[in-house]
């Protein structure tokens, strides 16, 4: 009986406090990958409209997807996750509508960041940065400058051991896909097959399958030719500028990473002035700048200095030809087989 | 009242245990019959054995059996490591032992990942140990040490031969000194004593460290993917990826349930030889 009331009252002193915060003030949580945005963003915010902003940080998209699908989305207004992921949360049902006419600063974005597949109209995800998957190498350490995809599946022997392959399963087997020019989101078992063939054969020459470090393992020389997302690359460039970008002669994926808003957010308006200070110029030019990422901001990239384009020459390339690559999509109930034959991947010797 | 009070005072500890052990497995084991929703997520609409029959496919049989050859092969490093070591610190005069512990256990003062980092420093081509090599002159080109199957072990030894120290240690300093001098008395060798006395005495404490090494091992996901380059898959790397990258649940619900009745049967085996060993032990 006794620990009834103490229950009650705890209860009740939660609710309390509950509410007298949500009267007090805005309050935002955020969850985004670590230094993806400016670390002053908080304070920006604040001073720009008097929300305050709660940032937390997920390491992957699985991450905070676990999260997020464990609680409902309960405890989270924005999120920062890659495309097919805010396209299983909003299949999911876990997301709130993108309201466009509370969002002005849409306007700032290329035509095409409208098109985008997963989403055409950016009715559930907004995008905040894109980009391509290809092969990052050492100019001074290979004898000839890679420009396939089977350069990096079946190497020469000068490269063997010398090569990183991307440990995330959708851009592993997007590598299969492209060398023998099969969409990236194929679930076809006979092709599955074939492309699994292919990875065991090329996993004998891996020096590992790396999508944390690859970069760095290039600059020390540990490896001389990754699989890399191309604002990976341009880090290992920043430091060694003998390090080269080629997108395969296959083609590539074009990979976007979004914001969300969920459907659980107790302030979405709140939530969508969030999103559009995050779309003013001044944020989309310091993504360029520091993440050295390609941004579908159109008034973000034509503020940043034209001189960071010669230095990383894969930046310069233009969201139409970016379009033209195809998207990671989430493979509903073809991720059990996907996912089977990545384990058989793995578990290759 | 005495039960009362033993009760009570075991309260944390039961809802220590039951909260955070009984409650998790046992939702784990309900999400075994179900299936994963087409978006990830769990479809509560159709119960179903198919998690069960899947983990029993040659493809997950095969990684469970390579983690437990890996966790196998670095118990028994660590044993070969760990008895010497512990059997020094048992011998050594009472006023050392304790400082001889506290350097073993020393590396637990220090963050897991930490140290695994500080392997790969060692370990890699430009690293400590190829740097050395190669200035002596004993090779010409450095070795590839890391992101191989042999550096997984090591990493694993690395981190659970502690606790092989700390069981057999313990076993030594229960054992009477008066066994051993009798075996001498009557003309046994150091060698034969160890082997027919001491041995067989500490025995439980070898299969308690064991079985420690062999159950923290086999679950262990980090040392494949820091040391392994990711190369070499093993259970928890296989569950890590059903929950986070294919997110499917259900399935990994199922091959925890699996590798947990494994880790049981090994831990209630240990406890029956030991509880046999100290009838034995008894009776004599």
């Amino acid at each position: 009986m006794k620990f009834r009331t103490l229950l009650a009252a705890a209860a009740g002193a939660v609710m309390l406090v509950s509410g007298t915060t949500a009267a007090l003030a805005e309050k935002l949580v955020i969850s985004n990958w670590d230094g993806y945005m400016p670390k002053d963003m908080a304070e920006k915010f604040k001073a720009a409209t008097g929300i305050d902003l709660e940032i937390a940080v997920h390491a992957t998209n699985e991450e905070i997807m676990g999260k997020v699908t464990a609680s409902g989305g309960e405890g989270y207004d924005v999120l920062f996750v890659s495309s097919p992921f805010a396209e299983a949360l909003n299949n999911l049902g876990l997301l709130a509508p993108i309201d466009h006419t509370k969002i002005l600063n849409l306007a700032n974005l290329y035509p095409e960041a409208n098109e985008l597949k997963h989403d055409p109209g950016n009715t559930f995800s907004v995008p905040y940065t894109w980009g391509t998957t290809g092969l990052c190498y050492r100019s001074d350490m290979v004898k000839t400058a890679p420009t396939s995809w089977n350069d990096l599946l079946s190497p020469t022997d000068d490269l063997k051991g010398k090569i990183t392959m991307l440990s995330t399963d959708r851009w592993l087997m997007a590598a299969g896909f492209l060398a023998d020019g099969l969409s990236v989101n194929t679930t076809d078992q006979a092709d599955l097959d074939k492309v699994r063939d292919q990875l065991i054969a090329a996993k004998r020459n891996l020096l590992a399958y790396d999508d944390t470090t690859f970069y760095s393992k290039l600059v020390s020389g540990e490896a001389k030719m990754v699989q890399a997302w191309d604002g990976w690359c341009n880090y290992g460039i920043t430091d060694k500028p003998e390090i080269k970008y080629v997108i395969a002669k296959e083609g590539s994926d074009l990979w976007v990473d979004t914001m969300v808003i969920t459907k659980a957010s107790k302030n979405p308006e709140a939530a969508a002035k969030f999103i559009d200070f995050v779309l003013n110029a001044e944020n989309g030019k310091w993504v360029v700048e520091n993440i050295m990422y390609k941004s579908p901001n159109k008034a973000g990239m034509e503020a940043v200095d034209k001189s960071l384009f010669e230095k990383y020459p894969n930046m310069a390339i233009t969201p139409a030809e970016l379009l033209k690559y195809e998207q990671l999509r989430d493979l509903g109930n073809g991720m059990k087989a996907f996912s089977k034959t990545v384990s058989e991947v793995m578990a290759a010797k | 009242m005495a039960r009362t009070g033993t009760w009570l005072l075991m309260l944390p500890g039961l809802l220590w245990l039951g909260l955070l052990m009984v409650v998790p497995c046992l939702l784990v084991f309900v999400l075994i019959f179900f299936e994963r929703g087409i978006y990830g997520g769990i479809d509560w609409q159709a119960p179903t054995l198919e998690n069960v029959t899947r983990v029993f496919d040659p493809l997950y049989l095969s990684i469970f059996w390579d983690s437990a050859v890996i966790a196998g092969l670095s118990t028994l490093v660590a044993l070969f490591i760990g008895y010497p070591a512990a059997y020094a610190i048992a011998k050594a005069p009472a006023s050392r032992q304790t400082a001889l512990l506290f350097l073993a256990i020393l590396p637990f003062w220090t963050n897991y990942l930490i140290r695994t980092y500080a392997w790969i420093v060692l370990l890699n081509p430009a690293g400590l140990i190829n740097t050395l090599l190669i200035w002596t002159g004993l090779r010409s080109e450095p070795l590839t040490l890391l992101y191989t199957k042999p550096a997984v072990v090591l990493g694993l030894v690395y981190s659970y031969t502690p606790f092989v120290i700390l069981a057999i240690y313990s076993a030594l300093q229960r054992l009477d000194p008066s066994y051993a001098e009798a075996s001498r008395d009557l003309g046994a060798g150091a060698f034969q004593t160890f082997l027919r006395i001491t041995l067989p005495l500490t025995a439980p404490g070898v299969a308690a460290g064991a079985v420690f090494v062999f159950v923290l091992s086999i679950g262990n996901f980090v040392m494949p993917n820091l040391l392994g380059g990711g190369k070499f898959q093993m259970v928890g790397n296989l569950i890590y990826d059903q929950f986070l990258s294919a997110r499917d649940w259900p399935f990994g619900a199922a091959l925890s349930a699996l590798l947990i009745a494994l880790m049981m049967l090994l831990l209630f085996a240990q406890a029956i030889a030991s509880l046999r060993a100290r009838g034995d032990h008894a009776r004599t």
